[in-house]
């Protein structure tokens, strides 16, 4: 894979908190991370740790009134695009930002054909009208691999199938010629084989376009098969910042290495998985110290006390926590 | 000793050549039957008692139908299912008292599973309650023991499904699953819907249980990784069919179906230098309402050949007797 080496973008000790009855839910708390040109970033660890919100608050779709961002940057090709406004952010959107989400129902308007989607996705760029468009919404459907694009085009959402109308959304948010591209649990609701070749569809596309992708996932195996590096995180906070072979030969951290664990293998027998005890903390009652002390077999005095710092294990390879000191 | 071992090759549960066809109607008042879905079409598996028979293959391919007709929920259109060498067609009410006590289930939601009005030991022990004359004390007794052998506390059984994660939900269903010291649970995907670190937690019970106890698991799962580690035997099944079965390491490392390989292949690599032999299957699923003519797997199939598309392949054992494979290629 092709890397330039400026960052596309920049993540700088990103927090979102939300302002619920019960307390604050920190549920992006100090986030750092950078993207190059052509780069896949997996983004892994359970739910609600924090992944979904990362994404949202830099697409600028933090659900509001109960959520914000509280603090630090989201450069985009060196611009802050929490100092933009939202009709500047919806224009970025469209254009140099765009994410898949698990549902694609969610992503599609049912009451609009594929091709009307496409189209008025087209639309959004300047001097992108008249004639052209529908070719181009066509070319677009069989960029994705639909067969039959011409006929398919008149559909609605409804009358494909999952996995089409995944592909019709991967076609939408590629329309725009996006720098960055994030994918949210994108193919955890796609069978096996159907999600195989969707994820060999987002490869060739981001051969073709120096895309980099932010894969948000709480599957080891899509990390293996598509990234470059991971960040694991853990309530609200990456916990571990590897390239992925590092990670899979070495993890540093105690939970990136429970997690792994923890997972059973296709690739050889297992005799017994190791189980991680007890549960994620709630991110409004975070325990003072390390989150993941009171599951952490290797937990020792200072865990308790003091937030662990970042610690360098290996070229690139970062993790927070005690024991590596 | 040798009955003990002939108990345990003889199946508990044998579903023979079972099929269940829905009629597809059109037409709101008067409803006109217009084919049908052919969601299990000839199915014939054997679970033996204290293992795990395994049933893989993509959405829509009769897995939960299949088990629908093992738990009494759906009839089947043809075809018997036979417990304990007795088919269910020739059941007394009796037998299906017992057959129905014997038979337990724990489902994919541990959100939906459960009654959101009732204490959680009232839950666990309705099922028992409902069969059985218990003492206050001999129920008492039982739930302490039933929430003990799941991993969770005594003083939990007083608590609503509400405050429970994902994962003790699913314990709770399991506990009552348990009440009635089945022979059989029917696990219909019962760690997807969980949170990564929690399923490895719910899996061991599982294995652990079965252990303790010599319970047969029916498990129905897409994920390989999962079934790899959970059972004893595997089914493959695609459009209503099995296309392949055998024991989980010979499937595992011996996987002879086009589309065993392409599903071993599709699955997610455990570590990024794995590379899997690239088998790539065009199109959708097809849909059970039209299945293709000779063998289903035809359209996506990588090696079909002209006679794929005349002629229905049968399921027949390969070189390894135990290991039986439907395809033209073997
Ligand atoms: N009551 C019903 N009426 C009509 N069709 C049905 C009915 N129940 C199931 N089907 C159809 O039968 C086929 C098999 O369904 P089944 O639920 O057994 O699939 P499955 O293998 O469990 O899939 P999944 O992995 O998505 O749970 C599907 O095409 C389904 O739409
Ligand atoms: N609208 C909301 N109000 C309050 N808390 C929320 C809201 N949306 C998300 N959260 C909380 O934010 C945290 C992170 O959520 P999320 O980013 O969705 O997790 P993930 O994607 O890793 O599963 C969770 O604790 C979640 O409960
Ligand atoms: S800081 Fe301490 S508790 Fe936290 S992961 Fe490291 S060893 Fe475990
Ligand atoms: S019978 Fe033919 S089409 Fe079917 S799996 Fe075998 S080779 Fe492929
Ligand atoms: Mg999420
Ligand atoms: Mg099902």
């Amino acid at each position: 894979m092709a890397q330039g080496h400026a960052p596309v973008l920049e993540v700088q000790d990103l927090r979102t908190y939300f302002y619920t009855r019960t307390g604050v839910v920190k549920a992006v708390d100090g986030v750092s991370f950078s993207l190059k040109e052509g780069e896949t970033l997996g983004v892994v660890g359970e739910s609600g740790s924090g992944k979904s919100m990362t994404a949202l608050s830099i697409m600028g779709l933090v659900p509001q009134p109960a959520g914000k961002i509280v603090g630090g940057k989201v450069l985009l090709e060196g611009e802050d695009l929490l100092q933009k406004t939202p009709a500047e952010m919806q224009h970025i959107r469209g254009q140099k930002l765009c994410m898949i989400l698990q549902d694609p129902m969610t992503s599609l308007n049912p009451v609009y054909t594929v091709g009307n989607q496409l189209i008025e996705t087209l639309r959004l760029k300047p001097g992108n009208r008249g004639r052209g468009i529908k070719e181009r919404a066509i070319e677009l459907l069989s960029k994705v691999k639909i067969a039959a694009p011409e006929a398919r085009i008149g559909n609605y959402p409804h009358q494909m199938s999952g996995g089409m109308r995944q592909r019709v959304v991967g076609a939408i948010a590629i329309a725009g010629a996006p720098k960055v591209l994030i994918a949210d649990e994108a193919t955890t609701s796609l069978d096996a084989t159907i999600q195989y070749q969707y994820l060999q569809l987002l490869r060739e596309l981001q051969e073709d376009t120096g895309l980099s992708i932010i894969f948000i996932t709480h599957d080891f195996g899509i990390v293996a098969k598509m990234c470059d590096r991971v960040a694991v995180m853990y309530a609200g906070r990456l916990v571990e910042l590897a390239p992925v072979r590092e990670l899979f030969n070495k993890p540093a951290h105690p939970y990136t290495e429970a997690l792994m664990r923890s997972v059973p293998n296709v690739d050889e027998e297992v005799d017994h998985l190791y189980a991680i005890e007890g549960q994620p903390p709630a991110l409004d009652k975070l325990p003072t110290g390390c989150s993941f002390a009171p599951r952490c077999p290797y937990a020792f005095e200072r865990c308790v006390q003091e937030y662990p710092s970042s610690v360098t294990v290996g070229e690139s390879h970062y993790a927070h926590c005690w024991k590596l000191l | 000793m040798t009955t003990a071992i002939a108990a345990a090759t003889e199946p508990i549960i044998s579903v023979e050549n079972c099929q269940k066809y829905f009629p597809v109607t059109s037409g709101l008042v008067l409803r006109k039957a217009i084919g049908q879905v052919k969601a299990v079409d000839g199915v014939t598996f054997h679970i033996k008692q204290g293992e795990t028979y395994s049933l893989v293959g993509e959405s829509g391919c009769g897995k939960t139908t299949t088990a629908k007709m093992v738990l009494l929920v759906e009839r089947p259109t043809a075809g018997s299912i036979k417990f304990r060498g007795k088919d269910l067609a020739t059941f007394r009410s009796d037998d299906y008292k017992e057959y129905r006590s014997s038979v337990q289930a724990v489902f994919q939601d541990p959100w939906s599973s459960l009654n959101p009005r009732m204490r959680v030991g009232h839950i666990i022990m309705e099922p028992l309650l409902t069969n059985k004359k218990l003492s206050r004390n001999e129920a008492k007794e039982r739930l302490a023991s039933l929430l003990q052998e799941v991993g969770l506390h005594q003083f939990q059984g007083d608590y609503y499904p509400h405050e429970f994660s994902g994962g003790q939900r699913q314990r709770i269903a399991i506990a009552r699953a348990l009440s009635l010291e089945p022979n059989v649970i029917v696990l219909d995907e019962p760690v997807s819907a969980l949170d990564v670190s929690i399923r490895a937690q719910i899996m061991n019970l599982l294995r652990d249980l079965q252990e303790r106890h010599g319970v047969s698991y029916l498990l129905i799962a897409h994920n390989l990784a999962t079934v790899r580690y959970m059972s004893h035997h595997v089914g493959v099944m695609y459009l209503g069919k099995i296309v392949e079965e055998a024991p989980t390491r010979e499937l595992f490392t011996n996987p002879m179906h086009p589309y065993t390989k392409a599903l071993i292949s599709a699955s997610l690599p455990s570590h990024p230098d794995i590379q899997r032999e690239d088998i790539v299957l065009s199109g959708e699923i097809p849909s059970p309402l039209n299945p293709p003519k000779g063998c289903a797997f035809h359209p996506r199939c990588p090696f079909a050949m002209d006679r794929c598309s005349q002629e229905m392949p049968v399921l027949k054992a390969a070189q390894n007797p135990e290991h039986a494979v439907s395809c033209h290629l073997f």
